[in-house]
């Protein structure tokens, strides 16, 4: 058949109308975030990695631009991490391949630990920009003799956030003991409301009843977290210990949590503490931050108490340090001198005032001379009353590098009423040979 | 009757290299891709053997031998997420073999509308894994989901999908189910047609109803089908891991887990040694099942 031209002339130009798309898309996005070679007018760039989420990104672009004020020969980028066991891994990933940026914030404490600090981070022991750093802090993010970071935002608490509007019409009182707690939560649910709120679909938010009851273990036994360390002393054979553990399975057995506990996540969770649909909500003050975003109206309305023991008179906080902000080996040079006077910037009132500007503190500080202003929430004012009175002590994480992977899991098993709460110790207790047996330790 | 038998497997075909001597030529059309496999395939599972003899931080790795692989079957979680991968396999593709034959056999008849019937039960396979999985997850929201809001319009009070203990690892297979009939549906709509039309007429003349039709001629004639969906579905279920993680990450609790969201678990952990011997563990299971089965499957073959 004779070719006709005007058919494979449609034809072609379909075809090309077709592919030109394609390539358009072979032109590349640029270069989004990644630094140049060196900033404008001569000074240093240097790249931070933070957190990926709205709060991290913000809370660090309010620091650099408060930073670059006061420094304008250093300029800042930003680069975005996953958090959680992601973000672990990614961190550790680029600490051991060396493509760490310049300047990256993480975990203090056992994480801190993990992450080969003595290898792979620049030591700061004495130099001027961690002397405002305030002592009850240093040994977080200290490995062998040197210290490697400085604190980045606020301490915080793990506890119970409560719905105070609730508990002033029933005429309740704040519980001091477990079995005030108990009771308080009878007479919630004889009022038809969910006395425990519980989010399992954010599965850490079902670790608040073991790892915040840590300071009812450490008054029992100030000597246990290095006990636990040497394995020599276990969870499920702990009368003190266990009861983390004992208590969510008790919460669940008598139906206290709320209808959705296993399909609701943190900031569902949040909603119904500030609706008063659910008057009581272990988690950690930090999630201040999502309570305001999601009800800032009733701020006002959620206090915070420190999960109770048995004794009302070591009633106190369990304590969490904040993140800090480490620099890799591989930051030299010009970059390593304004890396430096970034985290000075981070570790002084200047820094703590940038971070207060952008988001509600959930606690105290951890530098010398950073003041909290006085409307902060009031979950924060009750958080800070428990540090102002000495009833505080910092969580196990912080005194152990020993936790294992698992946990969140078993608690949303015990708080499920899958497991019971012995098995759920026991099983957790195995788990953590694991991790000791990873990091090394004598005694596994 | 005058019918040629073929064999059903060709008569493997001469290497060229074989005719008058053998010339290294055709090595030299094989060598890249022999590269980019030994590099990227051999090499990597041959260090991952080393490997899961080690207890590895990325930093540092210190060999302990079997530690690890006794360490998977000791704690409970591992060796529930061992049993549940059996399930999760044996009822994804249970199912899929039967669901995708009659299917198969419905959409090569006579039917109205069969084009549009087979891009629907098609379109499925194409999706991608962890968009279906996030859909799913919001649909089968205890309280707030559609399929328990369509459940309750006709007065069913719709379980806890996602969140019952006893139902979770069941309703992501059916997830799985759904989205993966599409491809044995294919493959045995290929198989069917595939059947000679002399059969029918035969077996049409010796008076065979549908049932015996399907039993004797169409069943037996497919089995290349079967053998091939049996196959590719207990291999995807054994590994399963996008839709399990996507829709549950294993929970609540270990009660979804799979020996492939273990495996992923153990790495975030930082266990690398660990999650290495879990892959190593579901290598050989994987191969220890398929190995036989395949023969198995091979043997029955009636030749067409």
């Amino acid at each position: 058949m004779a070719l006709r031209p005007t058919r494979s002339w449609t034809l072609k130009g379909l075809a090309v109308l077709v592919l030109a798309p394609f390539a358009l898309s072979a032109c590349s996005a640029g270069s989004l975030g990644s630094s140049d070679a060196s900033g404008s007018a001569g000074g240093t760039t240097i790249t931070w990695l933070t957190g990926t989420d709205e709060v991290a990104q913000a809370n660090a672009k309010a620091i650099v631009d408060a930073f670059e004020k006061a420094n304008p020969d250093v300029t800042v980028k930003l680069d975005a991490r996953p958090a959680g066991a992601d973000g672990d891994n990614l961190v550790k990933t680029r600490l051991q391949t060396g493509t760490m940026p310049d300047v990256f914030d993480y975990n203090s404490g056992s994480l801190f630990q993990q992450i080969a600090p003595t290898k792979n981070l620049t030591p700061l022991t004495g130099k001027p920009l961690e002397k405002a750093v305030q002592k009850s802090f240093t040994p977080q993010v200290t490995a062998g003799e040197d210290v490697y970071g400085v604190p980045y935002g606020t301490a915080f608490g793990g506890g119970v956030m409560y719905n105070r509007a609730v508990f002033d019409k029933l005429g309740l009182q704040v519980p001091k003991t477990w079995a005030e707690f108990m009771d308080v939560s009878a007479k919630i649910k004889a009022a038809g409301i969910a006395p425990v709120i519980q989010t399992y679909q954010d599965t850490w938010t079902s670790q608040l009843f073991v790892l915040g009851d840590f300071h009812n273990v450490a008054a029992a036994n100030p000597q246990w977290a290095e006990e636990y360390t040497t394995n020599k002393a276990k969870y499920a054979t702990d009368p003190n210990a266990i009861q983390g553990f004992q208590h969510l399975q008790a919460v669940h057995d008598a139906g206290y949590e709320n209808a959705d506990f296993a399909s609701i996540k943190l900031e569902d969770g949040m909603r119904e503490l500030a609706a008063g649909t659910g008057a009581m909500y272990p988690i950690l003050s930090a999630n201040v931050s999502t309570l305001q975003s999601v009800a800032p109206d009733k701020l006002g309305d959620i206090g915070f108490f420190a999960l109770p023991g048995d004794d009302a008179a070591t009633n106190g906080l369990t304590a969490w340090y904040p993140n800090a902000v480490y620099v890799p080996t591989t930051t030299k040079g010009d970059k390593l001198a304004a890396a430096e006077k970034l985290l000075g910037f981070i570790a002084s009132p200047a820094g703590c005032d940038a971070l207060t500007s952008v988001s509600a503190p959930t606690g105290p500080y951890l530098v010398d001379g950073c003041q909290l202003p006085t409307d902060v929430p009031q979950v924060t004012k009750d958080v800070q009353a428990y540090f102002d009175s000495g009833a505080q002590s910092p969580a196990l994480e912080f005194l152990s590098p020993v936790k294992g992977p698992n946990l969140e899991q078993i608690t949303v098993e015990i708080g499920s009423g899958i497991r019971s709460a012995a098995d759920g110790a026991a099983l957790y207790d195995e788990d953590v040979k694991k991790q000791a047996q990873q990091l090394g330790l004598s005694g596994w | 009757m005058a019918t040629t038998l073929r064999r059903a497997t060709p008569a493997a075909p001469r290497s060229r290299g074989r005719r008058g001597g053998r010339s290294p030529y055709p090595g030299w059309f094989y060598l890249p891709a022999a590269v980019v496999y030994g590099v990227l395939f051999l090499v990597p599972t041959l260090a991952s053997f080393y490997f899961a003899l080690t207890r590895w931080t990325i930093f540092t790795s210190e060999f302990i031998g079997l530690g690890n692989f006794v360490q998977f079957f000791q704690e409970p979680a591992l060796t529930k997420g061992f049993v549940n991968t059996f399930i999760y396999a044996a009822i994804t593709s249970g199912a899929k073999v039967v669901l995708g034959l009659a299917l198969g056999m419905l959409l090569t008849s006579q039917i109205l509308g069969r084009g549009y019937l087979r891009a629907v039960v098609f379109f499925p396979v194409l999706v991608s894994t962890v968009g279906v999985g996030i859909t799913f997850q919001v649909l089968m929201n205890p309280s707030k989901g559609a399929i328990n809001a369509a459940l309750g319009v006709i007065g069913v009070h719709g379980p806890g999908w996602l969140v019952d203990p006893s139902l979770a690892l069941l309703s992501v297979a059916l997830v799985d189910i759904w989205k993966g009939v599409g491809l044995a549906t294919l493959i045995y709509m290929a198989g069917i047609v595939s059947i000679p039309k002399e059969y029918y007429e035969a077996a049409r003349v010796d008076g065979a109803g549908s049932w015996t039709l399907f039993r004797d001629v169409i069943f037996p004639l497919s089995w290349p089908a079967t053998s091939t969906v049996v196959t590719l579905s207990l291999i995807g279920g054994l590994r399963s891991f996008y839709l399990i993680w996507s829709m549950t990450r294993g929970g609540p609790g270990f009660t979804s887990d799979v020996i492939a969201s273990v495996i992923y678990k153990q790495y975030q952990a930082g266990f690398y040694g660990l999650s290495t011997a879990g892959n190593v563990i579901l290598f050989i299971a994987v191969i220890a099942i398929v190995l036989p089965l395949t023969r198995f499957l091979a043997r029955k073959e009636v030749e067409l």
